[in-house]
């Protein structure tokens, strides 16, 4: 018995490091929400500048960084901000039914053995760092689909979306859409897929065995009981679109104006890729403005994430 | 009216795995015919081949003939989907399309071939229908409200009404009671009764005594052993087969079952 | 039968039969949607397979021994530099490795020890809810607003225009982190609760049951997990952009001064444009050699990716058979 009151020590000391223990993994859980608080703070100290400085030095970082089109935050974010909604939304118009279509091939078309495979080139497609899809968007696509955006204006030229000239190169909205239109498919689809092949089997026999053909069952007791899901994957995907800086960076020229004019140059420009274009050679005023649009950009993006996660949670209760 | 189905030299495998062996038998018209048997034995692996259900999974396939009123379901231009718009089928839990109505529900099948019917027309085929499966009563006051918000029994018996409005000629049901309380099972059964005058109706039930209540023939399935394929032992008269049956093997079955 | 007797309307059922056309127009669309369904995966093979394509056969022209161990250090426009090469990556491979490492080291330690805190110690009170609210929150934090974070906290806590390595880590971290809890999570959640019983009717304590029988049965997961996340963020080029800046020569030193990485490397190297060859230039002079630079340093880094994913799929792979066996 003489050995108890070591033993109690060591109890003593395993209750401790119990403790730390627990404390560490309290800490790590709550260092997550002061990170994101952190995060908020941070640019909000940051932007300050941009609103509380001296007004003429204010407006002359708009009128700056603008090349002299705005002279307001306003003015100045409003074009950024319907350029980054334009685009994302047009690579969301682009990238959806693909994306519904390749989940449905691999749940529903594609062999068992096959669509394994297929799941895997599409992580692949998720894998490719932005920065190489612009450099393919800006170096590959741009020169070999010109003639094809042309045709378009030519043709198509009265729908007022594709009024022409066409830019050449096309640097365009409608090239950039399309890069990041591939860039978001892998999310849309992957998120798409894990929902579809949840649609319970019992309605699809019911389908089925009222005599509907393949894409008939699909409509009928395979969409509908992915809708949610659906609505909330191209969420993600466009909260995704909404913050891609790279490929747009690279690949449009910039402009600054309301236009839905697709195909001409010079017309649009998203938030995250002005920030990137403008960071380098903004003075301390400059970067406070770029760091108000960013965080204007965390606002958009943390209402279209919120949305999504909302629509999910609603569907699985 | 009902078709007689006839089944020659009937295998069905699941890619290399003969899961039935040569089924030979006649389903008589307008007459209700049960299939029981142990587990595994294959009979609802029969039923689904004649809708050609069998063939969502992947690798299955069969060999021989399954003739509806002498047309070959397998023929080579025979289409699956135009074979299950002439066999209905009912399955073993409810399935009402979730999103949909009640009627929403019963016209589904309809609606895959008109996409605008009048609405005299479908109220008619909706209330004819809800009839036909005796549920009209109790649900003529809510057509409009989910068919998933009816209880077990009336969602089955929508699934009947569902199946009955695209009018095919044989009513196949997979253990369509298995899921129901003792009342609900009641009144499914009635309904079968009802329906036998204008559908051929094969069910397939693990329930000897509601085989014996509402078949006028059985069909016994059996495996020799597991993994063996599954074989049509014997089929006859209800009533001769529970009482008087020529195979001992059935009989064992029968009175196994019956204590 | 009472039902019998009213059996309600009487249906003509001939008005609801197909007609052939019917049947025909149903089955084009199925075939149609059959065909388009097929085509939209053809659709999303386009793009990958141009884009590994490219990479590849632009990319070997300039994949030299020279230009893995070189930096940019005296390298001017299109001409050759002593050793015969172009200049090249080392710098930025070195920036790479460096940077995520210190974002590595940021955000998996806090991000298990979070996920164990959600899993084992939370059990769905409000702080786990609020917690799993703001890692979905994070997960769509965009890069560049990463980046404008870690470059603000660093220009306020250390020092106005403050760019280094360390600022990049921080934002990668950022972008690392949602990632390394929801797989953490989902690892330690798959973990059996027979195994923590077992411990704990021994006397073992809660810590020890979790690190050395939770977070060790867990442990191949997390390690896949970690492994793509790390995949995702080792390509991010806009955060690193503004937190850590670009630098022509070899800076090893994570806490102090400009960083270049490989993906900022790429897009630098893209942004020059064409090198100008005067008159008195160097008759190896070439016009084009930055897209040469850009994209060799683009196949290196999507090897680097590639490897990655393989090698987390591969730990998981491995994992997933040593649990059935």
């Amino acid at each position: 018995m003489s050995e108890k009151p070591n033993e109690t020590a060591t109890l003593n000391k395993a209750k401790r490091v119990d403790r730390i223990f627990k404390a560490c993994a309290t800490g790590a859980g709550i260092l997550i929400l002061l990170a994101l608080a952190a995060v908020t703070l941070f640019l909000i100290l940051r932007a300050f500048p941009a609103f509380t400085g001296d007004p003429d030095s204010r407006t002359q970082a708009i009128l700056s960084l603008s090349g002299g089109r705005a002279s307001s935050f306003l003015g100045y974010v409003g074009p950024l901000v319907f350029g980054t909604i334009l685009i994302a939304g047009l690579a969301l118009l682009l990238a959806f039914p693909v994306s519904l279509g390749i989940a449905l091939f691999i749940g529903y078309y594609a062999p068992t053995r096959l669509s394994t495979l297929l799941s895997t080139v599409i992580d692949l497609l998720a894998a490719v760092p932005s920065v190489i899809y612009g450099l393919w968007g800006a170096l590959v696509l741009v020169p070999n689909i010109t003639g094809f955006w042309r045709w378009v204006s030519v043709h198509l030229g009265w729908i007022p979306l594709f009024t022409g000239p066409a830019a050449a190169p096309t640097r365009s909205v409608a090239t950039v859409a399309l890069v990041l239109a591939v860039m978001i498919l892998p999310i849309i689809t992957s998120v798409t897929r894990d929902i579809l092949i949840q649609a319970p089997r019992l309605q699809q026999e019911a389908a089925l065995a009222l005599g509907a053909t393949k894409w008939e069952m699909i409509r009928l007791a395979v969409l509908p009981f992915g809708r949610s899901g659906i609505i909330s994957a191209s969420m993600l995907g466009l909260g995704r679109a909404l913050g891609e800086t790279m490929a747009v960076l690279m690949i449009l020229s910039p402009g600054f104006s309301y236009s839905l004019r697709l195909l001409q140059a010079s017309k649009s420009q998203t938030i995250a890729a002005n920030i990137a274009a403008q960071f380098p050679e903004a003075d301390s005023q400059g970067v406070a403005l770029l760091v108000a649009t960013g965080l204007v950009l965390f606002i958009i993006t943390f209402i279209v994430n919120y949305l999504a996660r909302r629509i999910t949670a609603k569907a699985g209760a | 009216m009902g078709q007689r189905i006839d089944i020659n030299h009937l295998n069905v495998y699941y890619g290399d795995f003969l899961a039935v062996q040569d089924v030979n038998m006649r389903i008589q018209a307008n007459k209700v015919t049960a299939f029981i048997g142990p587990s595994g034995c294959g009979k609802s692996t029969v039923l689904r081949t004649l809708d050609r259900m069998h063939e969502i999974t992947p690798g299955a396939h069969v060999s021989g003939q399954v003739l509806l009123e002498g047309r070959d379901l397998y023929g080579p231009d025979v289409d699956p989907v135009e074979v299950r718009r002439d066999v209905g089928m009912v399955f073993q839990r409810a399935n009402p399309f979730p999103t949909m109505s009640i009627r929403e529900n019963v016209l589904a099948g309809i609606r895959l071939n008109k996409k605008h019917i009048a609405k005299s027309d479908a109220d008619d085929l909706v209330e004819w229908a809800l009839r036909g499966a005796n549920l009209w009563n109790e649900v003529k006051d809510r057509l409009d409200k989910p068919g998933i918000g009816l209880s077990g029994g009336q969602q089955q018996r929508l699934c009947i009404a569902r199946a009955v409005a695209v009018h095919p000629q044989v009513l196949l049901m997979d253990e369509p009671c298995s899921a129901l309380d003792p009342i609900s099972t009641l009144a499914v059964e009635d309904l079968i009764n009802e329906l036998k005058r204008d559908y051929t109706i094969v069910i397939v039930t693990h329930n000897m005594q509601q085989a014996a209540r509402v078949s006028d023939y059985t069909a016994f399935f059996n495996l020799k052993a597991v993994g063996q394929p599954g074989h049509l032992v014997e089929m006859d008269d209800t009533t001769t087969i529970f009482s008087n049956p020529h195979e001992p093997d059935t009989e064992r079955y029968i009175s196994g079952r019956f204590g | 039968m009472a039902s019998r007797t009213d059996r309600g309307p009487v249906i003509d059922f001939d008005r609801f039969r197909p007609t052939r056309s019917s049947i025909r127009a149903r089955k084009r669309k199925d075939r149609l949607m059959t065909v388009l369904i097929g085509l939209s995966f053809l659709v999303a093979l386009i793009p990958l397979v141009s884009v590994l394509w490219v990479s590849l056969s632009k990319g070997v022209r300039r994949l030299t021994p020279d230009f893995l161990t070189h930096n940019m250090s005296g390298v001017v426009g299109g001409n050759p530099t002593p050793t015969g090469g172009y200049g090249g990556i080392l710098h930025a491979v070195i920036g790479t490795l460096e940077i995520t490492f210190g974002s590595m080291v940021i955000s998996i330690p806090v991000g298990v020890m979070c996920a164990v805190y959600l899993v084992e110690y939370a059990h769905g009170g409000r702080l786990a809810k609020a917690i799993g609210l703001m890692v979905d929150v994070m997960s769509g934090i965009p890069s560049i607003v990463a980046g404008l974070f870690a470059f603000s906290m660093f220009a306020l806590v250390v020092g106005p225009g403050t760019v280094n390595g360390l600022a990049g880590s921080v934002a990668l971290s950022l972008l690392m982190l949602p990632t390394v809890v929801k797989t953490s999570e989902d690892m330690l959640a798959v973990v059996p609760n027979d195994l923590r019983e077992a411990a704990y009717a021994l006397g073992v304590t809660k810590q020890r049951t979790i690190t050395s029988i939770v977070l060790r049965t867990a442990l191949p997961g997390i390690v896949s997990g970690t492994i793509l996340a790390v995949a995702r963020v080792i390509g991010e080029t806009a955060p690193l952009l503004i937190a850590s800046g670009f630098i022509a020569t070899t800076n090893p030193n994570l806490f102090s001064g400009r960083m270049t990485t490989l993906p900022v490397f790429v897009y630098n190297e893209y942004s020059q444009g064409l090198a100008v060859c005067g008159p008195g230039a160097d008759p190896g002079c070439l016009t084009d050699i930055h897209m040469q630079r850009a994209w060799a340093a683009a196949l290196v880094l999507i090897l680097i990716v590639l490897l990655l994913n393989l090698l987390g799929r591969l730990v998981s792979r491995i994992f997933a058979v040593g649990r059935t066996r």
